[in-house]
């Protein structure tokens, strides 16, 4: 590596960059940097702004504030197009191509090589294709249908496509998060031809063996902001992990005694074909089960199994001593195990109902006679669970898509209190909403758990299970990682136990 | 009240009252009450397939197949009757309403059980329907006078100053009216279509909801398969050829959202009388048909625009991701 003066010569530049969605600020006031021929390792919890820089890099978002600078001349990205013309692509956790198409056709879309009359030139696709999977190491047909790839390949046929544009920066979105060892190998070396093409590459990844394999500099982001960057060689293993978790509880969590009651919930030998295997745990009356890891963990894959969106291959679940077959969500909810999901948009509220319509909607058997609705009975039983959760509404009629994040989770979680359950699960229960309403749910939840319900809490907020869980699990790969009592638990053991770092003692 | 004013409902009947007054204009008597309980009694059997339709709908489903069921069922009882013009009228509704049912379930297991888009299985639907009609019939008609008076006199039959097909309408509105606010499964219809994904998370079961919605949708059709044979009294393979577009264009001028989830009963109904209305006012103000063909056409797109601007809510945290 020569390096002669690297602070003048930055491809690419981020200043002072905002961005804020409705409730919540993304990022705020971030800097970035990145150098031709330089790997640069993105670090950061999730949640902590690392996908929205993405997406302000390649075009998709435009950023409140702050500036963006190539080769030091200010400029914006209105389009994705105009983000590639720059020299910027990406590829992202989920490869973004198309499985119909070839490889060749994958790599030149939409800027394919033009004959005469403007046609695409097909003879010379194939060649220019073939080329650059040469270029990078690549033994693929070009003619091969992208289906018939496995995910490696596909990676490999989109970093083609972004050799194909010319591009001077490259973004690689945990691009070694699904490959197998061997794969990670030849990605590494990859990355290797990249920088010695001069390419500025922005690495975004949670293992920190790749990050001090593979990077040259880190930035680390926490909570939106940007924490620290710096050369790789000056930093340690645990300075980063120190840095990404952060020292401060800044969220106030509600004082709560644990007074666990008898079990309530057993997991035994729960295994999915392809989600998880493993999965052994206990919940009892009363407590707050924490259950942590990265995104693509699997921890909501054991939870919706468990709620009888999908069936798990094997495995027991036991409540309160008996056995239980769960086929769907409606015979999870008659056994009383109840889960608010992660995506509230799809699988939460239904917007264009009355609020009270989507409180009592698992609930309608209880308020009807000789089945027909008690209209009255009905409203009664969304008004009682709204206002325990303090639902700030005009009017219990009002549909739920004209309330705000916070309160759309209100009812989302009053719909599942009214059905009076013994398990409730919140997968990612804060997750985008404001700070205010955040306070309210985690009081909430302690409230319940007081009052002996089981609580299993999903969440990606290391402040979150450390403030709120009796007990936390820690999911990897499926497979459960590590199983905390509240005492032992840190930033930094969660953090390890979910990133595979180092032996957790 | 001041809610209902700003309903579509309202505009789509103050829309109505205006269409009614612009015929009377031109055509002095459109609007005596006894025109308007004709045009009501003319528009009774599209009122009743539309508030099925308007099930399907609502479940985010379409159901291409009503005609072709009403054809089918007409003709079977009219040969029955002409059979056996013995056979008590009720027993040959009973007969109707259950063919329906079952041509309504066979969408709706398709539907559920091999997961085919609404389109593609009730456009199959409404082919292998008529083909058996033809089938059914070899392609000879059953005429006015091979049916008996009982058969053809029933839906005509005057109770209370109103025609018995009028009566059936009124009660299907009733029932619906009820049925829909009512029952669990009419919410379950505005859950499956209003967000599929939280429907399944509520513990509905999002298959079998459409199922019943494509069943209801049948037997509906069913019942308006002997009520148009009889009013008519003539069955031939093509009865109601193309009816399966005035259905659907009821519902959407009457505000059912093609998207599903977002729709009343008296949107439905509403948007049937609207469009029988038209029907029935552009021919005595001596228009031709194509201008009327024409004149629904832009009142289908006028509604859908109006109704364009009520989004049902914005899912927020589309992107939640940071």
């Amino acid at each position: 590596m020569k390096d002669t003066s690297p602070e003048s010569r930055e491809v690419l530049s981020l200043e002072a960059i905002t961005k804020t969605f409705p409730g919540v600020t993304a990022l705020n006031d971030v800097a970035l940097s990145l150098y031709p021929g330089e790997v640069t390792a993105l670090v950061g919890e999730n949640g902590a702004g690392k996908s929205t820089l993405v997406k302000i890099l390649t075009g998709i978002y435009q950023p409140d504030g702050g500036t963006i600078r190539v080769d030091g001349a200010e400029t914006r990205f209105p389009t994705a197009i105009a983000a590639q013309s720059a020299g910027i692509t990406a590829i992202h956790q989920e490869t973004v191509l198309f499985d119909e198409l070839s490889v060749a056709e994958n790599i030149f879309l939409g800027h394919a090589p033009r004959g005469r009359f403007g046609l695409i030139d097909w003879a010379r696709l194939r060649v220019d294709a073939k080329a650059i999977l040469e270029r990078i190491g690549a033994r693929l047909d070009p003619e091969t249908p992208l289906k018939e790839l496995g995910i490696a390949s596909k990676h490999l046929v989109a970093i083609a496509r972004a050799l194909s544009v010319e591009a001077r920066v490259v973004v690689m979105d945990e691009p070694t998060a699904s490959l197998s060892q061997a794969e990670i190998e030849e990605l590494y070396d990859l990355v290797e031809r990249l920088k010695a093409e001069g390419k500025a590459i922005l690495f975004i990844s949670h293992k920190f063996d790749e990050i001090f394999r593979i990077a040259d500099r880190y930035t680390v982001f926490r909570d939106g902001e940007m924490v620290d960057a710096g050369r790789i060689t000056e930093v340690t293993e645990d300075q980063l992990v120190e840095k990404m978790v952060g020292r401060t509880m800044d969220a106030i969590f509600p004082d709560r005694t644990f007074d666990p009651g008898p079990e309530i919930l057993r997991v035994e030998g729960y295994r999915h074909p392809t989600e998880f295997a493993e999965i052994d745990f206990t919940l009892r009356r009363g407590e707050i089960l924490g259950f942590y890891g990265l995104v693509g963990a699997g921890r909501s894959e054991v939870m919706q199994a468990l709620f009888g969106v999908t069936r798990p291959s094997a495995g027991r679940v036991l409540l309160d001593g008996q056995e239980i077959v769960i086929r769907s969500p409606a015979d999870a909810i008659a056994q009383g195990i109840v889960y608010v999901p992660e995506d509230r948009g799809h699988q939460g509220a239904i917007t264009a109902l009355p609020i009270f319509q989507n409180v009592t909607l698992p609930s309608l058997p209880q308020t009807s006679r000789h089945g027909f609705i008690r209209m009255a009975e009905e409203f009664a039983l969304a008004r009682e669970y709204t206002e325990r959760l303090d639902l700030r509404a005009a009017a219990l009629d009002q549909n739920v898509g004209n309330l705000s994040g916070g309160n759309q989770q209100k009812v989302v979680i009053a719909k599942w209190l009214a059905t009076r359950p013994k398990v409730i699960i919140l997968d990612e229960p804060t997750k985008g909403i404001d700070v205010g309403s955040k306070a309210a749910v985690h009081a909430f939840m302690a409230e319940l758990a007081a009052e002996g319900l089981a609580v299993i809490m999903v969440s990606s907020e290391i402040p979150e299970i450390l403030g709120m869980s009796d007990r936390a699990i820690v999911l990897r790969d499926g497979r459960i990682a590590g199983a905390f009592e509240r005492e032992d638990l840190t930033p930094e053991i969660l953090v390890r136990a979910a990133a595979g770092y180092a032996e957790v003692a | 009240m001041t809610r209902f004013l700003k309903s579509r409902e309202a505009i789509l009947l103050g829309a109505l009252l205006a269409l009614v007054f612009l015929a009377e204009t031109r055509f002095s008597g459109f609007a005596a009450p006894g025109n308007l309980v004709r045009i009501f009694n003319d528009t009774s059997i599209l009122i009743i397939l539309a508030l099925g339709q308007t099930m399907v709908i609502l479940t985010r489903c379409i159901d291409l197949s009503q005609a072709s069921n009403l054809a089918l069922t007409g003709m079977v009882t009219a040969m029955m009757n002409a059979a056996m013009p013995g056979l008590p009228v009720p027993l040959l509704i009973l007969v109707a309403v259950g063919i329906g049912l079952v041509l309504g379930a066979l969408n709706g297991l398709l539907v559920w059980k091999l997961d085919i888009p609404p389109i593609v299985v009730t456009l199959g639907t409404l082919t292998i329907f008529r083909g058996l009609v033809f089938l059914v019939s070899g392609g000879a008609w059953v005429n006015s006078h091979e049916m008996s008076a009982a058969y053809k006199g029933f839906p005509r039959a005057d109770i209370l100053g109103l025609p018995v097909m009028s009566w059936i309408a009124l009660a299907t509105i009733a029932a619906f009216a009820v049925a829909v606010n009512r029952t669990s499964l009419g919410r379950a219809f505005y859950a499956v279509g209003g967000n599929p994904g939280a429907a399944v998370y509520t513990g509905i079961d999002v298959g079998r909801t459409r199922f019943w919605a494509f069943v209801i949708a049948g037997g509906l059709a069913g019942l308006c398969g002997y009520l148009w044979v009889a009013r008519y009294a003539v069955a031939y393979t093509d009865v109601a050829g193309g009816f399966e577009l005035d259905i659907i264009a009821a519902c959407v001028i009457g505000g059912i959202a093609i998207s599903g989830g977002l729709g009343t009963v008296t949107g439905a109904v509403l948007g049937a009388l609207f469009l029988g209305t038209i029907k029935n006012a552009l021919p005595v103000a001596g228009i031709s048909p194509f201008w009327q063909m024409a004149i629904s056409g832009t009142a289908i797109i006028v509604a859908v625009a109006v109704n364009r601007r009520r989004t049902p809510g914005r899912i927020i945290l589309k992107e939640a991701k940071a």
